[in-house]
């Protein structure tokens, strides 16, 4: 029959700090970005990695369901593009060997291809829906894609503790259209530049969802990872946490291994 | 049936061996798979002479895949055998080999060689320019399920883009259920007829660019072979299926642009020196977040066209005919999801309705409802042979 798969999903590049120097900061007095493109140096030069991970949906009673993916990224060359990434779905079970290809862009829609195994079908699908939810979960689309550096303007509001560590607390405000957040409040440690906290304002000011960033491993003695993301829907009272496993790095993916004409030969 | 099932208990067991043998000696087996039951239920009696009165067919599949990886994932082998159990006297039960076959993957190119399924096209109504694999017309009125087809096939990436090439050593005709019973033919079959000297060994060559520059997918291809349509020669209690040797280039486009994406698919084929065109081309345009929640609702609208002659070539059901569609996917964690669609011909006035609703519950279940519903047809358009079966089907599909 005729059949059809919702372009529903996005891509799950985490929210690591390690994203992209977009721009050279022109405003050195612009604390907030000079903080951002911090975090954003310290991250580069992995290459292409490689992870597996579970995510677990908590409804408001506690009821779990789980979900296991893997995902392949590559750093884009320069900073005018964006990275790419292979969402690769493993569970529940009738999504098993779903592939979503995404090729992110600075403050364009990112180009997104699907891939549906039963029908062996390639689908390009439109990736301007920021705000609708990822896989069921409390992820909107905008929060999983690639964090690029230039997505944002910034405002840097002073330094607050963090649980053990002090923070910087820089205020993100996305210049993409279509996004679900007027503010992002980040709280980066004033140690390493990670991400520890991020509070997301909806479009009329008020609280939306908070994203808890812990279990940081640090690979290949430079790349800080948080292998575990728990993102709580204030408004639903639902949690979507993401837990990794172990990341590889430098594994000697291309481009050619993120073409829509490659996606047959994934499995 | 006898046969099948014989080569099933002949064939299935030799595979699950060979797989465990390699299993053993190193690499990564992994199976998966899904068993599922079903009720279809028709809505009226069938048209005379019909040979059951009967409305109510339950049935079961069983579609296993095993997929075992070797050479650090650079040779997998891949066996799905796929089997319906229907025991209504139409002539559904059957057995396919959708996937078995071999792939290596080198650095910018993949060869297979064994049964695989290739699939082409952007459009949603009519898999126009999809042309390596026959449809199971044993399992979908509409034709989006298929058979295995033996081929080799070499892909090249490069920058500008992938070229696959095919060679298709065997051909696999379409299957109808008994003639005079459910969803199928009035009058009984004769064994198949070829224009080619070889008959169903003809060798069938194809290719194919695809690529994507910037917000546009293009793909142009082209077939030389045994056309997947069969065209019926009537004669006055039979049908003679009758394939023609063909000659298909065909054009996909997708423009992506926000929430809308547009679509064409067109064919030229020319066979014994004749030649028509056919296109299919619309637009699907997703509202997202409609009634405050993070359901997407979809619009979908594309018109068909074929400008073949009757006489000379298969008959279609898309020769002028308007799709309308919705889809809404509530995006829930159970991926709860609806299908609205309707074929209109503008010169028949035939209508086909088909709607299709699922969603999973726990962790490997999925619940689903189809139905078709046709009305108005008229011969010698070929949705007057099922204009009275109309039809709901439940199933329950368990994925493993």
């Amino acid at each position: 029959m005729i059949r059809f798969l919702s372009g529903a999903f996005t891509i799950l590049l985490m929210l690591s700090p390690q994203t992209l120097l977009s721009q050279s900061i022109t405003n050195s007095a612009n604390r907030g970005a000079e903080i951002a493109r911090e975090a954003d140096i310290r991250g580069q030069g992995w290459k292409s990695s490689r992870v597996s991970l579970t995510m677990i949906l908590q409804d408001r009673k506690g009821r779990t369901k789980e979900r296991k993916l893997n995902i392949s990224a590559l750093e884009a060359p320069d900073d005018r593009v964006g990275d790419k990434s292979l969402v690769v779905f493993d569970s529940p079970a009738d999504l098993r060997g779903t592939i979503l290809l995404s090729h992110a862009k600075i403050k364009e829609d990112d180009d997104q291809w699907l891939f549906l195994p039963a029908l062996k079908r390639v689908k390009r699908i439109s990736s301007s829906n920021k705000t609708g939810a990822f896989f069921g979960s409390e992820f909107s689309y905008e929060d999983i894609t690639a964090q690029e550096f230039g997505k944002y303007s910034y405002d840097f509001v002073g330094e607050k503790p963090c649980g053990e560590l002090m923070c910087f607390v820089v205020e993100r405000r996305p210049d993409y259209p279509n996004s679900g957040y007027s503010v992002l409040i980040t709280y980066y440690d004033t140690g390493e530049y990670r991400p520890q906290l991020i509070d997301y304002i909806d479009l009329k000011g008020r609280p939306f969802k908070q994203l808890v960033l812990s279990d940081y491993q640090k690979y290949e003695d430079k790349f800080w990872r948080a292998q575990t993301l728990t993102m709580k829907n204030m408004k639903t009272g639902k949690t979507s946490i993401l837990q990794y496993g172990s990341y590889e790095f430098d594994i000697g993916l291309t481009d050619r291994d993120f073409t829509r004409g490659n996606l047959k030969n994934i499995r | 049936m006898r046969q099948t099932l014989a080569l099933l208990v002949a064939l299935l067991p030799a595979k699950i061996l060979l797989f465990l043998a390699l299993a053993a000696n190193g690499g990564e087996l992994t199976v998966s798979g899904s068993v599922s039951g079903e009720v279809r239920y028709f809505l009226q009696d069938p048209l005379p002479p019909a040979l059951s009165a009967r409305n109510i067919y339950p049935a079961f599949s069983f579609e296993p895949r095993l997929v075992y990886e070797t050479n650090s994932g650079n040779d997998s082998f891949v066996v799905s055998p796929f089997v319906r159990l229907d025991n209504n006297n139409i002539g559904r039960s059957h057995i396919d080999l959708r996937e078995a076959y071999w792939s290596h993957r080198g650095d910018g190119w993949s060869l297979t060689a064994g049964i695989n399924k290739v699939y082409w096209g952007v459009a949603e109504t009519n898999q126009l320019v999809d042309i390596i694999n026959q449809d199971d017309g044993l399992e979908e009125v509409f034709g989006n399920e298929k058979l295995g087809q033996p081929m080799a096939n070499l892909s090249v990436f490069s920058d500008w883009g992938t070229v696959d090439l095919f060679i298709l050593p065997v051909f696999r005709e379409l299957q109808f259920l008994t003639p005079g019973t459910r969803l199928t033919l009035p009058m009984p079959l004769n064994d198949a007829e070829f224009a080619s000297d070889r008959g169903k060994s003809n060798i069938d060559f194809a290719v194919r660019w695809s690529n994507s520059i910037g917000d546009w997918d293009i793909a142009m291809s082209h077939f030389n072979g045994t056309s997947r349509e069969p065209q019926f020669l009537l004669k006055p209690t039979s049908i003679t299926p009758f394939y023609d040797q063909i000659s298909q280039s065909g054009l996909e486009v997708q423009y992506t642009s926000s929430s809308w994406l547009w679509k064409l698919e067109t064919i030229i084929r020319s066979s014994k020196g004749e030649q028509f065109w056919a296109a299919v081309g619309g637009f699907e345009w997703t509202i997202s977040g409609i009634f405050s929640s993070g359901a997407d609702l979809g619009l979908l609208l594309e018109y068909n066209y074929d400008g073949r002659d009757p006489m000379l070539a298969p008959i279609s059901i898309y020769d002028d005919d308007l799709f309308l569609g919705t889809r809404l996917a509530l995006n829930d964690i159970d991926d709860s999801s609806l299908l609205v669609g309707a074929l209109l011909d503008r010169k028949t006035d035939a209508i086909a309705v088909f709607a299709e609703a699922s969603r999973r519950f726990g962790d490997d279940w999925i619940i689903g409802i189809e139905s078709g519903i046709f009305a108005n047809a008229k011969f010698p358009d070929p949705i007057a042979f099922v204009n009275n079966d109309d039809f709901v089907t439940i199933s329950l599909k368990r994925y493993f």
